[in-house]
C-alpha cells in the first residue's frame, strides 16, 4: 500500500509498495513472495537497520536497492528520482551513487587476483580518463579515510589480509565513487568480536560526513549500537518500525516482542518459563492470505480480524506497527 | 573432576609446515559442569573440541593426555576411542543439521546408530519418545525424512541422538549458530535440561557468543590464539575477569542499552597472530596494552582465587 | 595472473602426481612420433614398396599390407592426422561448449532454458546416422569435414560441464560486485569468471581431445572417416576388410588398435590426474 496522500518531503532513499515474487514449482504454478509490500525511507546522513531472521526478504529488498534483483511491483525512488527500472547508462550513473558492501569479505573477492584490483575496476568503468597521480592520490585518501595503513594492505591477495581489512577495503573501494548510500549487508556478521567494533565505528563515522546507510542485519544488538531508525521484518512484511530506541524498549509488534525476549543479553538473563518451540510445518510458498505471523502468535486475535493483512499504522509519532491488536487498541 | 585435560598440544600438519593450534593447554571441568569454550577465529576452541573425540590428520596429537572420570582418554588412538565415542563421549557437531543422511529416514538411522553401539534400538524406544517430549518433537519425527524438518528441529532431533546414551562429556560444537534466535533460546535451554535430567554430565559449549553462554554456561574458558587466556564463573568472566584480553573482549560486545553516540565501544587492534610460527611466551603481547619484557616467557594457567584460572604475568591489573 | 602460491602449490602437485607424469609422458611420446615419424620414411602411405604381407623387419619396421604398402609410413602418416582431429574436432567441440555453456549459466532465465532445449536436442540427434546421410550425399570428405561434424555433436558435453561451472561461479559475491562496478556481463565472464575455471576448461579440453580421437577412430573403422588420407582408424578398418586377424598379420592392425588405446587412455589418466592437482579434496595427504 503506497503511503500517496501523505505530504512528505522527499527523503533520500524511499521504498514504496516494494514486492518480490519469485516463481516455484514444476512449470513455474506456484509463487513465492520474498518481499511483500515493503515502504519505509532512508534520509540523508540517516542509518537505517533491516532487521530480520532467515527467510525475512532482508537481503533481497538489498539486492532490490542495487539492481542485483529486479522489482516485482512498486517502486524505489532516489531523491525523488524513480529507480525502479534501470538499464546501461543510467544504472551506472545510479551505480555512482549507490553502493553496496556484502557479508562475506572472502568470497567479495576474486580470489586469483590482488584485492586492490577491485580499485582498478572503478577506474576502468568510472574514471577512464583520469591521470594516475591524480588517482594515487584517491585511493590514498579513501584508504586513510577507512583507517587502513596504504603500505600494509596495497599490492596483497585476498587471502593475505584479514577480514576486517578486507571489509575496509570494500568500503573505500564505495568511497572512490562519490557515494551517497551504502547498503551494507551483514558486513560484520562474520568477523571476529574485536575487528567487529572497529568496523562498525567506521561506519558510524561515514555517516556523519554525510553517507547515509541501510544498515542490514540479524542481530538486535548491532542495530541498537549504529542507527537512528529500525525496520523489523518477517516473512517479506514489515511488521514493526520506528526510532530505534522507541522500537527496543516499547516494541508494539508481538514479533518485535518476542525478538526482544529471546535475543541472550550480556548482564540478563533470558525469563524463565516454557520452553517456546514452534515446529513449522512444511514451508509453504504462498504467502498466508492474513497476518504473516498469525500462526505463531501467542496474542493473535479473533480469527476474522487476523485473517486479513494488517497495515501500517502509526501509533506514536514516527512509529508504525502493523498488527489488528495494536491499532484495535488504538480505536 | 569428570574432566581433566594435562598439557594438550595439537598440531595440523599442513604444506607449509606445522601449525600450532593447541599449546600445552590443562584444565578441568567438574561432574555436571557446563563449560563454555569461547574465543575468534584461530583459537583452538573446535581443534580442542575436535581432538577430545575425534583426532584425525591432518590434527597430530604432540604431547598431553585426557582423563575422563579417573579413567584413561585414548584421545591419540583412533582404535580405542570407538569404545568411548557415543557412550562416553559424544559431540553434536557443527552444522548438525546436515549430519543426517537425507535418503533415511530418521528412525531407521537411529536405529542403525544403536545397533552400531550393540544397543537394542527396541529397549530404548520408550526412554527415546521420553526425550523427544522433552524437545517437543512428535513421535511421528522417527518416521520422516530429514528434509521434511525445519532447521530447528533437525537440530534437536542431533542433540537427542548425541545423548542417548547418557555420555559423561557432551560437546556441543557451535550448535546455535545458525539458527534464528527463538531456536537459539530454545536449543539452550534444552541443553540445560539435558544437564539437569543426568542425560549427560559435563557438557561443553563451543561457541564465539559470549553472550548466548552467559545465559547458560556455569563457567567459561576463554582461548586466545591456541592458548588457555582465563577460566572462571560465568559472571566473574563477565564483570570482573582478570585477564587483560578477557578484559577487553567483553567491552568489545555490543549490547542492546550501549548506542554509538552514548559510549563508542573500541575494539582490539591488530589481530591474531599467525600459527605457523607463534610468538614465543604469551601469544597475546603483541595486541596487549600491559606488555612487557616478562611477556616473553609463556604465563602459567594459575588458581589466582577459587575456582578462577589466568594465564597473565599481571592477573588483575 | 594466478596467485603465485597458488601456482606453486600445482606445480608442485604435479611433479608428484603419477597419472598426470606417465599419461603425458605417453601422450608426448606419440607426438614426437607423429611430428618426427614421416621424415624417417622415405615412402607415403599408399606406395606399393615391397612385397605384401611381410612382417616386421630391419627395413620395415613395421611390415607391410597385404598390398605391400610400409605400414610404419601408415602409422605415422596416420598419427599425425589422427592429432589433427583431436586438436581441431576437440578445440572446435571446446569453443562451442564455452560459449554456450558461458552464456547459459551466466545470463540464465529464458536463455539458459533455450540453450538448454538445444543442448538436448544436439545430444539427443543419432550422430552416426546423421553422418550416414550426409555420407551419402557428400562423395568427397576430408580431414576438416570430420573434425568439424565431431565437434558439432560433441559440443554439449562441454557446455553442460561449463554451464554448471558458470552458475556456482556467478552467484559468488565478487560477481555481484562487478555488476556493481558498473561492468557488462561479457567482461564479467572473460574478465571474472574464466580465469577461475582456466583448470576446468583444460580438462574439458583435454576431455574433449581424447573424445575426438577415439569418435574418429570409430567412424574411420567403420568407413565413415574421410575419403582421402591415412588414419589409424582407417588402417585398422583395411586390416579387417582383408582379414588380417585371420592371416595372423598382427603387425597391420596391433599398432594402431595399440595406438588408439594408449593415446586415449593416457589423456583420460592425465584428466584424472590433473583433477586430483586441482582438486585439494581428492590428494591423499
Amino acid at each position: 500500500m503506497s503511503r500517496a496522500g501523505r505530504q512528505v518531503p522527499e527523503e533520500m532513499l524511499t521504498l514504496d509498495g516494494v514486492s518480490k515474487v519469485y516463481r516455484v514449482g514444476t512449470f513455474g504454478g506456484k509463487s513465492l513472495v520474498a518481499v511483500n509490500d515493503v515502504s519505509f525511507d532512508v534520509g540523508d546522513s540517516e542509518v537505517v537497520s533491516l532487521i530480520g531472521e532467515s527467510g525475512s526478504g532482508k537481503t533481497t529488498i538489498g539486492k532490490m536497492i542495487l539492481h542485483l534483483t529486479s522489482i516485482s511491483s512498486g517502486a524505489i525512488r532516489f531523491n525523488g528520482v524513480d529507480v525502479s527500472r534501470l538499464n546501461g547508462r543510467a544504472r551506472k550513473e545510479y551505480y555512482r551513487h549507490v553502493q553496496g558492501v556484502f557479508q562475506d569479505p572472502f568470497s567479495s573477492y576474486n580470489p586469483i587476483f590482488k584485492a586492490d584490483r577491485i580499485f582498478r575496476t572503478i577506474r576502468e568503468e568510472f574514471f577512464p580518463k583520469i591521470d594516475s597521480h591524480e588517482w594515487n592520490e584517491k585511493i590514498d585518501s579513501s584508504m586513510r579515510a577507512v583507517g587502513l595503513n596504504p603500505d600494509e594492505v596495497l599490492n596483497k591477495f585476498p587471502h593475505q589480509l584479514s577480514g576486517g581489512q578486507l571489509q575496509r577495503f570494500l568500503i573505500a573501494r564505495a568511497l572512490l565513487l562519490d557515494v551517497q548510500f551504502l547498503v551494507a549487508d551483514e558486513i560484520i556478521s562474520m568477523l571476529d568480536a574485536s575487528t567487529r567494533v572497529g568496523v562498525l565505528n567506521l561506519l558510524a563515522e561515514l555517516k556523519s560526513r554525510g553517507l547515509s546507510i541501510l544498515f542490514i542485519t540479524h542481530d538486535l544488538s548491532l542495530g541498537y549500537y549504529i542507527s537512528e531508525k529500525s525496520v523489523i521484518l518477517y516473512r517479506g512484511c514489515v511488521v514493526e518500525m520506528g526510532p530505534t530506541e522507541q522500537v527496543y524498549h516499547h516494541p508494539l509488534h508481538p514479533y518485535t516482542k518476542m525478538l526482544m525476549a529471546c535475543v541472550p543479553r550480556l548482564g540478563m538473563k533470558w525469563e524463565c518459563g516454557e520452553i517456546e518451540v514452534t515446529n513449522p510445518k512444511v514451508k509453504q510458498p504462498d504467502l498466508p492470505s492474513g497476518c504473516a505471523y498469525y500462526d505463531r502468535c501467542p496474542v493473535a486475535g479473533n480469527k476474522r480480524d487476523c485473517s486479513t493483512s494488517p497495515s501500517l499504522v502509526e501509533v506514536e509519532p514516527g512509529h508504525f506497527v502493523a498488527c489488528w491488536r495494536q491499532t484495535k487498541q488504538e480505536s | 573432576m569428570s574432566l581433566q585435560v594435562k598439557d594438550l598440544t595439537v598440531y595440523y600438519q599442513t604444506l607449509r609446515g606445522e601449525v600450532h593450534a593447541l599449546e600445552s593447554t590443562t584444565f578441568g571441568i567438574a561432574d555436571g559442569e557446563i563449560m563454555g569454550m569461547a574465543g575468534e577465529s584461530g583459537c583452538g576452541k573446535t581443534t580442542l573440541g575436535q581432538s577430545l573425540i575425534f583426532l584425525h590428520p591432518p590434527m597430530k596429537l604432540i604431547k598431553g593426555g585426557v582423563t575422563l572420570d579417573n579413567k584413561e582418554l585414548p584421545i591419540g588412538d583412533m582404535e580405542r576411542m570407538n569404545n568411548f565415542r557415543f557412550k562416553k563421549v559424544s559431540i553434536i557437531p557443527q552444522y548438525a543439521m546436515n549430519a543426517m543422511n537425507p535418503t533415511r529416514k530418521i528412525g531407521k538411522m537411529v536405529a542403525d546408530l544403536l545397533k552400531s553401539r550393540n544397543v537394542d534400538f527396541k529397549s530404548l524406544l520408550p526412554e527415546l519418545k521420553r526425550r523427544l517430549d522433552l524437545v517437543k518433537l512428535s513421535y511421528d519425527v522417527l518416521n520422516m525424512y530429514p528434509i521434511e524438518l525445519s532447521g530447528g528441529m533437525k537440530q534437536r532431533m542431533v542433540m537427542v541422538l548425541s545423548t542417548m546414551l547418557n555420555p559423561s562429556l557432551l560437546i556441543a560444537d557451535e550448535i546455535t549458530s545458525a539458527l534464528d534466535v527463538s531456536s537459539q533460546k530454545a536449543v539452550s535451554e534444552m541443553l540445560v535440561q539435558f544437564r539437569d535430567r543426568g542425560y549427560c554430565k559435563s557438557v561443553i559449549v563451543i561457541t564465539h557468543d559470549i553472550s548466548v553462554l552467559y545465559q547458560i554456561a556455569d563457567t567459561i574458558l576463554i582461548m586466545y590464539a591456541g592458548q588457555l587466556a582465563e577460566k572462571a564463573p560465568t559472571d566473574v568472566i563477565v564483570h570482573s575477569s582478570q585477564h587483560p584480553y578477557t578484559k577487553m573482549l567483553i567491552s568489545t560486545l555490543p549490547e542492546v542499552g550501549v548506542r554509538y553516540v552514548e559510549k563508542q565501544l573500541a575494539g582490539i587492534p591488530g589481530g591474531p597472530p599467525l600459527l605457523l610460527k607463534p610468538p614465543v611466551g604469551c601469544r597475546f603481547r603483541e595486541r596487549c596494552p600491559l606488555a612487557f619484557e616478562k611477556c616473553l616467557e609463556k604465563p602459567p594457567f594459575v588458581e589466582t582465587e577459587k575456582d578462577h584460572f589466568v594465564a597473565c604475568w599481571k592477573a588483575g591489573a | 595472473m594466478a596467485q603465485p602460491r597458488k601456482q606453486n602449490e600445482a606445480l608442485y602437485f604435479m611433479r608428484r602426481n603419477a597419472k598426470l607424469q606417465i599419461g603425458v609422458a605417453i601422450v608426448f611420446l606419440f607426438i614426437i612420433l607423429a611430428l618426427v615419424g614421416p621424415l624417417l620414411t622415405k615412402y607415403q602411405p599408399r606406395d606399393y614398396v615391397a612385397p605384401s604381407a611381410q612382417p616386421p623387419s630391419s627395413e620395415f619396421w613395421f611390415g607391410t599390407t597385404s598390398f605391400g604398402e610400409d605400414v610404419f609410413t601408415q602409422f605415422v602418416y596416420g598419427l599425425r592426422s589422427t592429432f589433427l582431429v583431436g586438436i581441431v574436432g576437440g578445440g572446435l567441440g571446446t569453443l562451442i561448449g564455452i560459449l554456450i555453456g558461458f552464456t547459459a549459466g551466466y545470463r540464465g532465465g529464458i536463455v539458459d532454458e533455450v540453450l538448454n532445449m538445444l543442448t538436448n536436442i544436439v545430444l539427443v540427434v543419432p550422430s552416426l546416422v546423421v553422418l550416414l546421410i550426409v555420407a551419402a550425399y557428400l562423395e568427397v570428405r576430408g580431414l576438416v569435414f570430420e573434425s568439424v561434424y565431431i565437434a558439432l555433436f560433441s559440443w554439449p558435453w562441454a557446455a553442460r560441464a561449463i554451464r554448471a561451472q558458470t552458475f556456482s561461479l556467478r552467484s559468488r559475491d565478487f560477481v555481484d560486485l562487478g555488476r556493481l562496478s558498473g561492468m557488462k556481463p561479457l567482461k564479467i565472464i572473460f574478465t571474472e569468471i574464466a580465469p577461475n575455471m582456466m583448470s576446468y576448461l583444460l580438462l574439458t579440453f583435454i576431455l574433449q581431445f581424447g573424445g575426438a580421437i577415439l569418435t574418429a577412430a570409430t567412424l574411420d573403422f567403420i568407413g565413415l572417416g574421410p575419403t582421402e588420407g591415412m588414419s589409424l582408424g582407417l588402417m585398422m578398418n583395411n586390416a579387417t576388410t582383408y582379414s588380417a586377424i585371420m592371416l595372423h598379420m598382427w603387425w597391420w592392425f596391433i599398432p594402431p588398435g595399440l595406438a588408439i588405446t594408449a593415446i586415449v587412455g593416457s589423456l583420460y589418466i592425465t584428466n584424472v590426474g590433473l583433477d586430483e592437482v586441482f582438486n585439494p579434496k581428492l590428494r591423499e595427504m
